[in-house]
C-alpha cells in the first residue's frame, strides 16, 4: 500500500470515528473503558470465565439463529429437520455441533463462573444484585439446556424431558399442574415441543437479555470485587480495555479452538427418532448438568419419617436454591470485609457433592 | 334422630348377615360333600379338590357333579352317590365322557360360542384315536394333554395347551424311549426341536406364532404328516418358498421318486436356521447329497452360492464404509436405510434359490447392485466430508493458535507499557 493510500485509509477511519463518535459518544465510552481498572492477582485466572459465558452467549446466538432457518418444532418432522441439518445443509454439521457443544461448555462455565465467584466472595457489597441477577441467568440458563434438549425430538431427549417433567410433578399440591403447564397437556406432545420451542427461541431469550443487561452493567458500574484475603495488600490494577479484554479474546480464542476440534471429532448426535409408544429405555438420565438432582432423587429413601423422599429432596432442592441466592444477604462477615470461613466449606461442600453426584451418575449408571 | 340411627344399624346389620347367609354354601344350605369329604382323604384323593379350584369348568360355574355325576347336597357318601354318579371314568372311556358336552354345541354355546365340537371327530381320526379303538389304552387322551383337575384354557400360558408348554405336553409321553418302545417310532423329536429355529422364535423371542407340535401334526385329530403333505404344512406359513419350489426342476423329480419337499433340504424336527451354506458345494451344502460332483445341476448349486456370496461381500463392504463413515462423525443414516433396500434384495435372492433359476437370481441381485452402488457413492462422499473437515480444522487450529501467539506478544507489550 503505498503511502498516499495509506493517508487515505486513515483519514477515512477518522472521518466515520468523528461521524459516529458525535452520535454515539464513544470517546466518552472508551474513556470509561480505559479509565476503569481491574485488579490483577493470583486468583484473576477466575475473573475470565465470565467473559467466556458472554462469549458462549454469542456463540449460541449466532449458531441458534442459522438453525432456525431447517428447524421446524413439530413432532412430525422436528427430528427430520435435524437430521436434514447434519447430513444436506452445508456446514448444518458444524453450525448445530457448535450450538451444542457451546451449550454445554456455557453450562460447565457458568457453574465455574459461579463458584468461583461465591469462594472469592465476590458477592460481598455493593455486589449483591451482581451475585442475583446471576443467580436468575443460572436458572434461565438450565431452562434452555432442558427446553434445547428436547427439540431434536430423538429417543433420549424424548424420555429424559418425560422423567423429568415427572419428577416435577410429585411436587405436593401443585406438582401436577406445574407438569401440565410445562408440558402442555399429561404427556410430552407436539404440544411440547411447541412451547418448549417459543421458550427457547423467544421467551428466554427476551428475559436473558434484560437480566444479562443488568448484570453486565452492574459489572461495569461496581468493577471487579478484590478478594478479601487480599484485602489489606496492594494489589496491582490493569485497565479493562485494552489489557483485560485482550486477555479475555485470549480465552475465547482458546475455547473456540476446542469446540471446533469436538464438533470434528465428536459431532453431536442425531439419536432415534423418539416414539411415545416405545418402553422408557434402560438408563435413560438427563442432561449432565441435572445429573446430581438426579441421583439425589434415585438414591434418596422412599420414606423419610412420614414423608416421601422425593418430595422432601425437592423442598430440600427448592430452599437451597433459595438459600444460594440470598447468600450476599446472610454472610454478615464478608459484607464486614472479613472471611466467613463457614460460608467457603459450605461452598466447597456443595460443589464437591454435585461433582460426586454426577460422576456416580456415569460411573454406576444402575443406581 | 337416635332411634332412626339405630334403626339404620340394625338394617344395616341385618343385610350383612343375610349377605353372608346366602353366599357361604354351608350356612345357605349348599353343601358340596364331593369337596368336604376329598379334603379329608389322603394326597391322592385330595388332590382333585384342591386343584379343581383352579379349573376354567369351576370358573364358569360347574362343579364336580357336573362330570362326575351324584348328588353334592347328600352327606351322607351312599345317599350323594345315587344312580346318576359316574365315578371316575377309565382311559378308554375318557374321550365320550368329556365329549359329553364338547361335542354338544347347544350346551357348550351357554360357556363359550366360538369353541369348536367336532374335537371328538377329530380324535377318532388322529393316530391315537385310531389305536385306542384298537384297545390300546396307553395312547393320548383328553386328559393327558389337557390335565384332569386342573384344567385351563389353550389361551392361559399356564394350560398345558398353550404354544409354548405344547412341545413338554407332548414329549412327556414321545420323548420316553419305555413309553414308546412299542410303537417304534423316534423318541428325539423334543431333543431335536430344541434346536430349531422355531423353538428358538418360540423360546428365546416369545413368538407365540412360531410352529410347536400341532401345528405340522394336527392337535386332537394329531397325525405323521405323510410325504406329499409335508410341503403343504410348511407352505402354512411359508407360502412364497412353497411356490417358488414348484416352479422348479425339483418339483417334479421329488414327486416322481416320492422325496418329501422341504423336509429333504431342511429336516424335520430339528430345522436349523437356513444359513448360505446350505447352498452350493460346500461341505455343509445340501445339494450334494444327491447331486454328483461335474453333473450341470452341481454347476449350477456351485454358481448359486457364487452369485449370493458375491453380493453378501458387496453389501458387507458398503456396510463398513459407511460404519467407518459414521465412526468419523458424518451423518449417514439415510444411506445407511437406503441399503437396507439391498439387504431386502439379499433376502429376496436367498427365498429365490428355491426355484433354481438363475436368471430370475441374477435379476434381483442388479436390483440390489444399482442401490449398493448409490450407497457407495454416498458412503465415498462421507469420508471424503470426514476428510475435508479434519483438513480445515487442521488450517482453523493454526490459524487460531498464530492470533492466539500475536495476541499474547501483544498483552505483553501492552503490560510493559502499562507497568512503565
Amino acid at each position: 500500500m503505498s503511502f498516499q493510500k495509506k493517508v487515505n485509509m486513515k483519514h477515512l477511519i477518522q472521518n466515520v470515528y468523528s461521524y459516529a463518535d458525535s452520535r454515539f459518544k464513544l470517546s466518552e465510552l472508551l474513556q470509561f473503558a480505559t479509565k476503569k481498572k481491574v485488579p490483577e492477582h493470583k486468583y484473576s485466572f477466575w475473573y475470565y470465565f465470565g467473559g467466556i459465558c458472554l462469549f458462549l452467549f454469542a456463540v449460541q446466538v449466532f449458531t441458534g439463529i442459522l438453525l432456525l432457518l431447517y428447524y421446524t418444532p413439530s413432532i412430525d418432522s422436528a427430528h427430520e429437520s435435524i437430521k436434514f441439518i447434519m447430513s444436506q445443509v452445508k456446514f448444518g454439521w458444524l453450525i448445530r455441533s457448535v450450538h451444542s457443544w457451546s451449550a454445554n461448555i456455557l453450562i460447565g462455565a457458568i457453574f465455574i463462573h459461579m463458584f468461583s465467584t461465591f469462594l472469592l466472595k465476590a458477592y460481598r457489597p455493593p455486589r449483591e444484585l451482581t451475585w442475583v441477577s446471576g443467580f436468575f441467568l443460572l436458572l434461565i440458563f438450565l431452562a434452555f439446556g432442558f427446553s434445547g434438549y428436547l427439540l431434536p425430538w430423538n429417543e433420549l431427549s424424548f424420555f429424559a424431558t418425560r422423567v423429568g417433567t415427572d419428577i416435577a410433578s410429585t411436587i405436593p399440591l401443585i406438582g401436577k399442574h406445574i407438569k401440565t403447564f410445562i408440558l402442555g397437556g399429561s404427556e410430552v406432545s407436539g404440544a411440547t415441543i411447541s412451547r418448549f420451542f417459543w421458550l427457547h427461541v423467544a421467551i428466554l431469550p427476551l428475559f436473558t437479555t434484560i437480566i444479562l443487561g443488568i448484570h453486565i452493567l452492574l459489572v461495569q458500574i461496581i468493577g471487579m470485587s478484590k478478594p478479601i484475603s487480599l484485602a489489606e495488600r496492594k494489589v496491582k490494577e490493569i485497565p479493562f480495555f485494552p489489557n483485560f479484554i485482550l486477555k479475555d479474546s485470549l480465552g475465547w480464542m482458546l475455547i473456540l479452538a476446542l469446540i471446533g476440534v469436538l464438533c470434528v471429532f465428536f459431532p453431536w448426535e442425531v439419536g432415534q427418532k423418539a416414539d411415545s409408544f416405545a418402553p422408557t429405555p434402560l438408563g435413560i438420565k438427563p442432561e449432565w448438568y441435572f445429573t446430581f438432582m438426579f441421583t439425589t432423587l434415585k438414591i434418596i429413601p422412599s420414606h423419610i419419617l412420614l414423608f416421601e423422599g422425593e418430595v422432601i429432596a425437592i423442598f430440600g432442592f427448592m430452599i437451597g436454591a433459595l438459600l444460594w441466592m440470598l447468600v450476599p444477604f446472610l454472610d454478615r462477615n464478608a459484607a464486614k470485609e472479613r472471611r466467613s470461613p463457614f460460608f467457603s466449606f459450605m461452598g466447597w461442600i456443595i460443589f464437591l457433592y454435585i461433582v460426586i453426584m454426577t460422576v456416580l451418575t456415569y460411573l454406576l449408571p444402575g443406581w | 334422630m337416635k332411634v332412626l340411627s339405630t334403626n339404620r344399624i340394625i338394617y344395616s346389620l341385618s343385610l350383612v348377615v343375610l349377605a353372608v347367609f346366602v353366599s357361604h354354601p354351608t350356612l345357605s344350605g349348599q353343601t358340596n360333600s364331593c369337596v368336604e369329604c376329598h379334603n379329608e382323604l389322603d394326597e391322592e384323593l385330595k388332590a382333585p379338590a384342591e386343584t379343581f379350584k383352579r379349573d376354567i369348568h369351576q370358573q364358569f360355574g360347574l362343579s364336580c357333579a357336573d362330570c362326575h355325576g351324584g348328588n353334592p347336597s347328600e352327606e351322607d357318601i351312599d345317599l350323594a352317590k345315587d344312580k346318576t354318579f359316574k365315578g371316575t371314568p377309565s382311559r378308554s372311556l375318557i374321550p365320550e365322557f368329556c365329549s359329553s358336552c364338547h361335542s354338544d354345541s347347544s350346551y357348550m354355546r351357554r360357556f363359550n360360542p366360538s369353541l369348536r365340537v367336532d374335537q371328538l371327530d377329530l380324535f377318532w381320526t388322529s393316530k391315537h384315536g385310531q389305536l385306542l379303538k384298537k384297545g390300546d389304552i396307553n395312547v393320548a387322551v383328553c386328559t393327558d394333554c389337557h390335565g384332569t383337575h386342573e384344567i385351563q384354557a389353550a389361551t392361559h400360558p399356564k394350560s398345558m395347551t398353550f404354544p409354548w408348554n405344547i412341545p413338554q405336553t407332548c414329549n412327556r409321553c414321545h420323548s420316553d424311549k419305555e413309553y414308546m418302545k412299542n410303537y417304534k417310532i423316534p423318541t428325539n423329536q423334543w431333543e431335536n426341536y430344541k434346536e430349531s429355529v422355531h423353538a428358538h422364535a418360540l423360546f428365546d423371542k416369545k413368538d407365540l406364532s412360531a410352529p410347536v407340535c400341532n401345528d405340522c401334526h394336527g392337535n386332537h385329530g394329531a397325525f405323521p404328516p405323510e410325504v406329499t403333505s409335508i410341503s403343504y404344512v410348511c407352505r402354512q406359513c411359508h407360502p412364497s418358498t412353497g411356490e417358488l419350489f414348484s416352479q422348479s426342476p425339483h418339483k417334479k423329480v421329488y414327486d416322481e421318486m416320492g422325496i418329501s419337499e422341504c423336509e429333504a433340504c431342511h429336516g424335520n424336527h430339528k430345522i436349523l436356521p437356513p444359513s448360505d451354506e446350505m447352498l452350493g458345494t460346500g461341505e455343509n451344502a445340501v445339494c450334494i447329497q444327491c447331486h454328483e460332483p461335474d453333473s450341470k445341476p452341481y454347476q449350477v448349486a456351485s454358481r448359486i452360492k457364487g452369485k449370493v456370496d458375491e453380493f453378501k461381500e458387496k453389501i458387507h463392504n458398503v456396510e463398513s464404509l459407511l460404519e467407518r463413515a459414521d465412526r468419523q462423525g458424518v451423518e449417514v443414516s439415510e444411506p445407511k436405510f437406503r441399503l437396507s433396500e439391498a439387504t431386502t434384495a439379499l433376502v429376496l435372492v436367498r427365498n429365490l434359490t428355491h426355484n433354481l433359476s438363475l436368471i430370475d437370481i441374477e435379476e434381483k441381485i442388479e436390483d440390489g447392485e444399482k442401490v449398493i452402488t448409490e450407497v457407495a457413492e454416498a458412503g465415498e462422499a462421507a469420508l471424503r466430508e470426514a476428510k475435508f473437515r479434519k483438513v480445515w480444522l487442521i488450517i482453523a487450529i493454526l490459524f487460531i493458535f498464530l492470533l492466539a501467539i500475536a495476541l499474547y506478544l501483544k498483552i505483553k507489550q501492552i503490560g510493559k507499557k502499562t507497568s512503565a
